[in-house]
């Protein structure tokens, strides 16, 4: 087993004087395995960004655990074990601008990716070069230039040069595709796919678009108000919905050939 | 008479580097009665048009060229403050994208309300109350949203509330622009049922509906014009583009969308490869030759002409000649 997410729970508080507990992620459970590629599905508020984070060591979940192969994430003791932590476990969020510093030519986020690899002896110009080719990009179209300068697809595709180049077990991708383009999503949903044949990466796939967990995923769970109410493979979900909200959501997805209701 | 007509618009933006050309030479007639879906790629010049079409040019964004006649009224030679008072929010309203953040967090939505509406007419507080809450329950919004502070709203609903709030003087035409890209699936049905019934209710007359979704437009717009580096390549009936789209680049964006049904399914996953062109120098002839699969020598040398085929479509490609 690759990831095991055991009954987590992460409780915000607010409020000085009458303190309020808001329950953003309760009793999430599930299991990742190597190869898989796991969707995380619900509207805006139902905690599945929450839960990304307390996967990738940004938030400290309220209780239960987070185990990768095998160990407690939020109980490493050496630095060396989280070190390898974030070299097997890759982030990309849904602003593909905000993961760079406006500042430094795009080179540098790509570079700084050695400094995780356990071997620096390789030929760095050319493994850059490579990725960005693996991506769909031309390193002379991108290399020496400022992220402003790129579009959100190109952005996004840097941030998959970068899983090219480290070769993590497990990309936690939050809405990586709902701020670019309709032209190139398919493309960039493409590279997780294509990650996932040749290096065996695990996928956990964040989005509110039942539609396109759909095509990629081998497991959907929807989430609804901080829980799990539904999960089982792509067809199950879209054919045979058994929760109520499983069935709105699928019914609100935009359709090429057909029309909704009403319209 | 159709409602909006724009003949040899040219909008260009004034920078160091020399003019981008964002909207380059373009005609478009909205006629009364429809719902016009705008779509393309980001960086297409989408934005420009519709911000050119109702003559909210600032610097460094230049009408260089064109007449654009709203509802009988010549407007592009208006002054900023004639527009102000006598066309803007009253014959043509845009919604700007990401309009849900818009509304003032520190004034309630009635006191935005308030705010907006008498920089148009000199009325009492009361009955702009009382015309805004009629305006709501006409389009199945919640009444108690009035009295309350934008932060207490979800997306879906500011997206809402922005758009009634810009029809409230009941302008002929309602550009929306990106009104469902910041928002979830479900909010998104909300706002587009929203905007079917203010055609419905005839508080407007036509909408344009500017994205790059195409899947949403099937659901809501009557006629889609596609445009790619400030030209249009194709302009036709909603069913027409979408089951016999005769543009290449009109057939690779309706191929690159992703939607769960069995059509799509077959097909694959597939996407426009490249990028649109820097519009500072766009490519000579065709626009889209360098990442057209059928391009020809006379595509990057000949710029192709907007041509009607089969009844009112056009295409501008030179894959259907004119005849002449």
């Amino acid at each position: 087993m690759l990831l095991e997410v055991k009954d987590l729970r992460k409780a915000f508080h607010v409020g000085l004087i009458r303190r309020k507990e808001i329950v953003a992620v309760d009793k999430v459970s599930f299991n990742v395995e190597p190869k898989k590629f796991i969707s995380l599905v619900g509207e805006s508020g139902s905690g599945k960004t929450t839960t990304a984070k307390m996967i990738l060591r940004l938030v400290q979940p309220t209780s239960g655990s987070v185990m990768f192969e095998g160990k407690d994430v939020w109980r490493f003791k050496k630095i060396n074990e989280l070190r390898r932590y974030w070299r097997e476990v890759h982030a990309i969020f849904q602003d593909p601008y905000a993961s760079y510093n406006p500042l430094h030519k795009i080179d540098r986020i790509l570079y700084q990716a050695f400094n995780l690899m356990e071997h620096s002896d390789t030929d760095r110009n050319k493994m850059v070069r490579e990725a960005l080719r693996e991506v769909g990009l031309r390193p002379e179209d991108v290399l020496g230039k400022y992220p402003h300068e790129l579009s959100g697809g190109q952005r996004q595709r840097i941030m998959m040069a970068r899983c090219y180049m480290l070769r993590p077990k497990l990309i936690v991708a939050d809405e990586p595709i709902s701020m670019i383009d309709a032209s190139t999503r398919a493309g960039v949903l493409k590279l997780f796919s294509k990650l996932r044949e040749e290096r065996n990466t695990s996928v956990i796939f964040i989005t509110h678009d039942l539609g396109l967990a759909y095509y990629v995923s081998d497991e959907i769970l929807i989430m609804y108000k901080g829980s799990i109410v539904e999960k089982g493979p792509p067809d199950e979900m879209m054919n045979n919905p058994q929760d109520s909200y499983t069935k709105r959501l699928r019914e609100d997805i935009p359709l090429l050939y057909g029309k909704w209701d009403g319209f | 008479m159709a409602l909006l007509e724009a003949k040899g618009v040219k909008a260009y933006y004034y920078v160091r580097q020399g003019q981008v050309k964002a909207v380059d030479d373009l005609d478009l007639a909205i006629e009364r009665g429809i719902t016009l879906g705008l779509a393309g790629e980001s960086g297409c010049g989408k934005s420009t048009l519709v911000n050119t079409l109702m003559m909210n040019v600032k610097p460094p964004l230049h009408l260089v060229e064109g007449t654009i006649v709203l509802d009988g009224k010549v407007i592009s030679n208006m002054d900023r403050s004639t527009l102000q008072k006598n066309i803007w929010g009253v014959l043509v309203s845009l919604v700007p994208q990401s309009a849900l953040n818009a509304l003032m967090p520190t004034m309630s939505i009635e006191g935005f309300v308030k705010d907006v509406i008498r920089h148009h007419m000199s009325v009492p507080d009361s009955q702009i109350i009382s015309m805004t809450k009629k305006r709501f329950e006409e389009l199945n919004l919640p009444v108690e949203a009035l009295s309350m502070y934008p932060h207490e709203l979800s997306g879906g609903m500011k997206q809402r509330a922005v758009i009634a709030i810009s029809t409230l003087l009941n302008p002929k035409l309602l550009i929306v622009d990106e009104p469902t890209s910041a928002l979830d699936v479900c909010c998104q049905k909300q706002v587009l049922r929203m905007l079917i019934d203010l055609r419905k209710t005839g508080i407007t007359q036509s909408i344009v509906f500017v994205t790059h979704d195409i899947a949403v437009l099937k659901q809501i717009a009557d006629w889609i014009t596609i445009m790619y580096a400030g030209k249009i390549v194709e302009s036709a009936p909603t069913d027409d583009l979408l089951n016999d789209s005769k543009h290449p680049y009109t057939f690779s964006l309706i191929n690159a969308v992703v939607t769960p049904e069995p059509e799509v399914r077959k097909r694959g996953l597939t996407s426009i490869p490249g990028e649109p062109p820097n519009l500072l120098d766009p490519p000579k002839g065709c626009r889209f030759h360098p990442r057209c699969p059928k391009v020809m020598d006379v595509c990057r040398s000949v710029e192709p002409t907007l041509v009607k085929i089969e009844g009112n479509r056009i295409v501008s490609c030179h894959l259907f000649p004119s005849e002449s």
